[in-house]
């Protein structure tokens, strides 16, 4: 069977939702023309009219989102980089995240905000930021990041069925890195985290590029074996407190992974969680791999490669806990 | 090679605990050198090694209790047996690898760089970086010819937990972990040995508390339990009255003051109240030999040697060493008799003929500062007596005179079954008449 990319994905849960439902527009810089990635290539063509250029003003793409899905629409807005997105904050922190809440369930926001980020692509300071922590950080902003196309393609479509706000992350990296088969059923429900790979030695907890670096180091780490189980977070706000607590306790070692720096990041919320919920099932001290406390990702290789945690890295950690 | 196994440590024992190890293998082994230390129920015993040669595979963890006859170890009979190279004179240190003379001491192998390559997250040097702390602590490096801080007693809370659900003695078990560490998987290997009950030694060693707890669950030993065991069977099976005397006992006690020095000096010994009471005990029991007695099934043997029983309080639970054939001793035999088995029982290291056959025993209750008693018959005897703390009281003396006088009581608890008060009467009486007498 044909394989699919991220991007490709991606593409074909935009053009299904929108084939389905004519509510459904895609707002954003250049889309029309196809993005700086080509997520929307060919869509123009195909939905005319339904796949509007903005001006370069994220405050602008959030809140006219914000306003069409008051009015009924089924906006689907795409920041070209998620390093852009903080100028649409306020909007996505004191509005949309609210309007159910403000309205006692009176109203809903049904809005997706579709933002590549994350390193590894020699994007600097300005194209390489992961930003997921400030909005998990927002009670009423669901937060998606998938790693396998599959899960691109279902969860993209459930974001868009979804009555709330979805902030959609995609890792720029994966997004023709990443291939499977066409077909492969993904998860559809927003919400749920999947264990990717079960082992009985520790547990990492991993999403985005980092899922597919921790299932690397797993492999590595199988040929000398210790056995991995890799959690695959999908969602992570809400976040599957069940599936996460389930895995941690399984191993008792708990290695949790992101490219965000490490202080104030979601890894921080996992490593509580699981101490606070699974004390009595830790077998040694959580542990982080991330970013560095650094300001921004670095451009030049040396310097992203430093910053970014890798299977090597991660393999190392991996060693060392269970050796604990 | 020959495998060592689990002696009969006396009468009726079946099986025994390892306490310790007292050799690791590949130690080298003299003739007779003690090899672990065993517990019973009767006596803690050290296992002697039966030849020169090298320590071999231990094969029953410490803590865990098993059959008589059943291997504990192997003793191997020569260095070269053991397959390692011949031990320079002195070079004992770091021995216990028996792996072949190419193999690489646990301690000596590579130990992979504490965070492996590149620190996971490494620190951030620099001016933007203004936290003190690195994201990751390293773990201070070792230097790699030494082994990692022993952490054989950090347990995690999984562990805890598992070995509290599981009764498992996590003391008996060794860990894979860095430094020794027990980790879950190694509880959980444990448990699928099915071998996990095997309660630590240690009398009253309580085990780890449940969250929520009121009370801890005190882990018997096996001395505790034959305590508990032989104290429910006289309270139980033997009528027991008891009775008590009080001696004046003045003239003994200026007596003892007088000889004190001198009896330290000639015989090594300090000279106590309690060789004088035993000694006058076992005169007292040849003239009332009723009390000298065993039960033996239904039949009761009165003894013509008194094989006397001192109940000593030792750290792990109360022991009644035997001295044998105490009648035949004079005081300071029986001085020297007294110290040297209360030395002995403190320290564990009784042997089996010390505790049995017993035909009376004394308690020397004073000591704790009581001054009357009842003590338990130490079944299958039919009686026990014990000195009360010496004081001084003001009694009526000949004359109806008002004196300061050296008092003691001596109690006597006897098994109704076997004599009568008249017996028992007379005993206490004569013990007394002899204790006020000494000196006098």
């Amino acid at each position: 069977m044909a394989q699919v990319t991220v991007i490709e994905a991606i593409r074909s849960a935009l053009d299904e939702e929108m084939a389905a439902d004519d509510r459904v527009f895609i707002l954003g810089e250049d889309v029309e023309a196809g993005g700086v990635f080509r997520v929307t290539e060919g869509l123009a063509a195909k939905y005319p009219g339904r796949l509007i250029d903005s001006p370069l003003a994220e405050s602008s793409i959030i809140g006219i989102t914000i306003g069409a899905a008051h009015y009924g629409l089924r906006p689907v807005a795409e920041i070209q980089f998620a390093d852009f997105i903080h100028a649409g904050f306020d909007h996505m922190a004191s509005e949309a995240s609210r309007w159910c809440y403000r309205t006692k369930g009176d109203a809903f926001l049904p809005m997706v905000v579709r933002t590549p980020w994350g390193g590894g692509v020699h994007g600097g300071q300005h194209h390489s930021q992961s930003i997921e922590a400030y909005y998990t950080h927002l009670p009423g902003i669901k937060v998606v990041a998938p790693s396998f196309p599959s899960d691109y393609r279902s969860l993209l479509k459930a974001a868009i069925a979804d009555p709330n706000p979805v902030l959609f992350l995609e890792h720029k990296r994966t997004y023709r890195l990443i291939k499977q088969e066409a077909g492969e059923p993904g998860e559809t429900v927003i919400g749920r985290s999947r264990v990717t790979r079960k082992g009985s030695d520790l547990t990492i907890f991993a999403y985005g590029l980092m899922l597919h670096e921790s299932l690397a180091a797993a492999d590595e780490l199988a040929a000398e074996g210790t056995e991995c189980t890799v959690v695959d977070l999908l969602t992570l706000q809400p976040l599957d407190v069940e599936t996460v607590l389930e895995a941690a306790k399984a191993t008792g070692k708990v290695l949790v992974v992101h490219e965000d720096t490490l202080t104030g990041g979601f890894g921080g919320e996992i490593a509580a969680l699981i101490a606070e919920h699974a004390f009595e099932y830790l077998d040694a001290p959580i542990r982080r791999v991330c970013g560095p406390d650094i300001p921004a990702m670095p451009f030049h290789h040396n310097m992203e490669s430093f910053f970014m945690p890798d299977r090597t890295k991660i393999a190392a950690a991996a060693r060392d806990l269970a050796a604990y | 090679m020959t495998t060592v196994t689990m002696p009969q440590l006396g009468e009726s024992v079946t099986e025994g605990t390892i306490l310790a190890w007292l050799k690791k293998p590949g130690d080298p082994v003299l003739l007779d050198d003690p090899l672990c230390e065993i517990e019973t129920e009767k006596v803690t015993a050290e296992l002697p090694s039966p030849f020169e040669g090298v320590m071999g595979e231990i094969l029953v963890p410490e803590g865990e209790t098993v059959n008589v006859g059943e291997p504990l170890c192997t003793v191997l009979e020569s260095a070269v047996e053991a397959g390692a190279p011949p031990r320079a004179a002195g070079a004992t240190a770091g021995g216990g690898w028996s792996g072949g003379p190419m193999a690489i001491p646990p301690d000596e192998a590579p130990v992979p760089a504490p965070n492996g390559a590149g620190a996971a997250v490494p620190r951030a040097a620099g001016p933007v970086v203004p936290r003190a702390a690195g994201p990751v602590v390293p773990r201070p490096a070792r230097p790699a010819a030494t082994s990692p801080e022993s952490r054989e007693r950090y347990y995690s809370p999984a562990v805890m937990r598992l070995a509290t659900e599981h009764g498992v003695d996590l003391s008996a078990i060794k860990g894979t972990g860095v430094g020794g560490r027990v980790t879950r998987k190694d509880v959980e290997a444990r448990l699928a040995q099915g071998t996990t009950v095997a309660a630590p030694a240690a009398a009253g060693a309580p085990v780890p508390r449940a969250a929520g707890a009121r009370y801890d669950v005190v882990q018997l030993s096996a001395t505790r339990r034959t305590i508990a065991e032989n104290l429910k069977r006289s309270n139980l099976e033997a009528p027991q009255a008891w009775t008590m005397v009080e001696a004046d006992v003045t003239p003994l006690v200026r007596l003892r003051e007088r000889d004190r020095a001198e009896f330290q000096r000639r015989e090594g010994v300090d000279l106590t109240l309690l060789p004088y009471f035993a000694v006058a005990v076992c005169e007292t029991l040849r003239e009332f030999p009723m009390l000298n007695a065993r039960w033996e099934g239904e039949e009761l043997r009165r003894y013509n040697a008194v094989d006397l029983g001192i109940a000593v309080a030792a750290e792990t639970g109360l022991v009644v060493p035997v001295i044998h054939d105490a009648g035949d001793l004079n005081l300071a035999g029986m001085a020297r008799r007294i110290a040297d088995i209360v030395d002995r029982a403190r320290q564990r290291k009784l042997r089996i003929e010390d505790i049995e056959g017993g035909t009376f025993t004394v308690n020397n209750t004073g000591s704790f500062g009581s001054i009357a008693s009842k003590p338990i018959v130490n079944y299958p005897q039919v009686g026990i007596v014990t000195m009360e703390r010496v004081v001084k009281r003001a009694v009526v003396v000949a004359g109806d005179a008002i004196a300061v006088r050296s008092m003691v009581n001596l109690c006597l608890s006897f098994d109704h079954r076997a004599m009568d008060g008249l017996e028992a009467g007379g005993f206490l009486a004569a013990l007394k008449q002899r204790m006020e007498t000494l000196g006098a």
